[in-house]
């Protein structure tokens, strides 16, 4: 995401202008894992689900081109701030879909939350682990590890289940040539979607007050004493 | 007057630092409601020991609940048990954004039908409403948000080092919450893993990071800012994405907006050239060193201090000049 923002005259979005929509980087990996399973099991299908404007059907098409079977489009021409409001549509949507795992990405990188997979899981009544950094499942079983500050933990669970994925678990395949053209022939569903009360607004969006320019204190290692000097006297943090 | 919740996290035994943020986060916005701070402090037998440590950073109640399937995490059984708790006329349910506390804050937020913030930097009181500041788009922009307040609590995950643990004593009352149901008879299982090196500093209590980048060239190079890290003495070890992306360190060791964000006393960046991922992850350290060859590189429009040069030969001479200094007390 190597883009310099600006704030939209409303002052409580970003300008949009110009931006291109992507698959955030967690669904992504969530995406190949899905597929992996399924590659591996010999049967079943990928389900891709997104909710927002017209703009999330290209994301649906992308996962469809890397090899998602179908495609599910909750449309809402504005995405409220509100984690708990979008939990609630994506719930409904999935409630009655029979699904043996529905896996989230651990965080969107926009709005960068992380709280709808585990919300959603706890809506639908179903096991749920978020940030699987490694996922497998078997015999109707689930296993993941989950990493912590300075450890990890290895996590069980039976399936059906809700999981959110963690980074470096998979890295997302490229859409082949002939994945793009296939996927424009897979079917595609869109509907309104039933988002929940909304109860978190955002009052303004600014950018991040610069850090006070630093200096360059010198080249190579003859800079060292200087530096050492500097944080012991100014900065005062040895 | 409404009070609110907050949850200590402990981990092997011992009481997270992120608790104590917590409390204090709870603390301040207690004092804001004109009520007050209760922690619900849950884990193995004997972890109401805990309970003073809480009463120092403000808490005025430790609802303790010690059982032998509380001792691993228990995801389900104590969201169950926070939840409960909070449905006691609490304004704002607080949660550490650890790790684990990033997994239990959604739950007890679905399991009360209640609106979250996620990832706050910063929390008051607005009438009604909170407010609350939150890093978006990977950093490069900061949203403040308003949680309109509903018929139950708002829950609030706080980010870690955003809120200074402070001492406000206080004679903490210690109640017993007793969990509704079996805390055993869970369908999510639990085991931690012991970490490599137990005597690891973590990235989130480390007064000291030192970080490498793709400037290392090779992952075997890292042993230059283990090095360093190492003379210290205090200093954890962190990476950037693309050098964990490529495998040279894990994860877990990621400092970014995707992966942990720090905010050290001291944070030196060695051949880092400062991607805005990366800076999003350690911009709130206190003072920030970085060592790069290439003087045009971002990372030393963050820096307090910047050495240009080398990291193969910069970064031993500070080893040295560290290990020196410190030999002198």
């Amino acid at each position: 995401m190597d883009v310099k923002f600006r704030i939209a005259a409303s002052g409580n979005a970003v300008d949009e202008t110009g931006l291109k929509w992507d698959m955030s980087d967690f669904d992504g990996y969530a995406v190949e894992i899905a597929l992996q399973m399924i590659e591996k099991l010999g049967t079943g299908e990928v389900v891709v689900i997104s909710l927002g404007p017209d703009a999330a059907q290209e994301v649906l098409r992308k996962a469809l081109s890397m090899g998602a079977t179908r495609a599910v489009h909750l449309k809402s021409d504005t995405v409220p701030f509100d984690s708990a409001a979008i939990a609630t549509a994506l719930a409904a949507e999935l409630k009655d879909g029979g699904y043996d795992l529905i896996m989230f990405g651990k965080m969107a990188i926009d709005s960068a939350s992380g709280a709808i997979g585990a919300m959603v899981g706890e809506m639908l009544g179903l096991p749920t682990v978020h940030g699987c950094a490694t996922l497998e499942v078997a015999n109707g079983k689930g296993f993941a590890r989950r990493e912590l500050e300075g450890g990890a933990e290895e996590v069980t669970f039976p399936l059906p289940a809700v999981v959110t994925i963690d980074e470096g678990i998979a890295r997302p395949r490229y859409p082949s040539l002939k994945g793009i053209m296939a996927a424009k022939k897979k079917p595609m569903e869109s509907k309104p979607a039933q988002l929940g009360a909304v109860r978190v607004t955002v009052d303004a969006m600014a950018l991040p007050a610069e850090r006070a320019a630093g200096r360059i204190i010198g080249e190579g290692a003859a800079a060292v004493p200087e530096l050492v000097r500097l944080l012991q006297t100014e900065a005062k943090v040895l | 007057m409404p009070s609110v919740l907050t949850y200590a996290e402990v981990r092997g035994g011992d009481l997270r630092k992120i608790s104590l943020e917590a409390a204090s986060a709870a603390r301040a916005l207690a004092d804001a409601y004109g009520g007050e701070a209760h922690v619900i402090l849950s884990g193995g037998p004997g972890v109401g020991a805990h309970a003073g440590a809480l009463g120092e950073h403000g808490a005025d109640v430790a609802f303790v609940s010690e059982h032998a399937a509380f001792a691993q995490y228990n995801p389900e059984a104590l969201s169950a048990l926070v939840a409960e708790r909070a449905r006691n006329g609490y304004a704002a349910v607080l949660i550490g954004g650890s790790a684990r506390g990033k997994d239990l804050a959604p739950r007890v937020a679905a399991k009360l039908g209640a609106a979250i913030l996620s990832d706050v930097t910063a929390l008051a009181r607005d009438g009604d409403a909170l407010v609350a500041t939150h890093p978006v788009y990977t950093g490069k922009v900061t949203a403040t948000l308003r949680l309109t307040a509903g018929s139950g609590p708002a829950v609030v995950s706080l980010r870690p080092g955003a809120f200074t643990a402070a001492p406000a004593p206080r004679t903490v009352r210690i109640e017993t919450a007793a969990p509704s149901g079996d805390p055993s008879a869970v369908r999510v299982q639990v085991k931690e893993t012991p970490s490599v090196d137990s005597r690891k500093l973590d990235l989130a209590e480390a007064p000291v990071i030192v970080s490498g980048g793709r400037g290392l060239k090779a992952a075997e190079n890292f042993k230059l800012v283990e090095d360093l890290a190492a003379a210290f003495g205090n200093a954890a070890v962190g990476a950037t994405r693309a050098v964990t992306d490529d495998g040279w360190r894990p994860h877990s060791d990621q400092i970014g907006q995707t992966g942990r964000q720090v905010s050290p006393a001291l944070y030196v960046a060695v051949g880092i050239s400062g991607a805005i991922q990366h800076i999003a992850g350690m911009r709130a350290s206190r003072c920030i060193v970085a060592i790069n060859k290439d003087a045009e590189a971002p990372i030393f429009k963050v820096a307090d201090y910047g050495i240009v040069g080398d990291v193969f030969e910069v970064v031993p001479a500070l080893t040295a000049a560290i290990r020196a200094q410190r030999a002198k007390g």
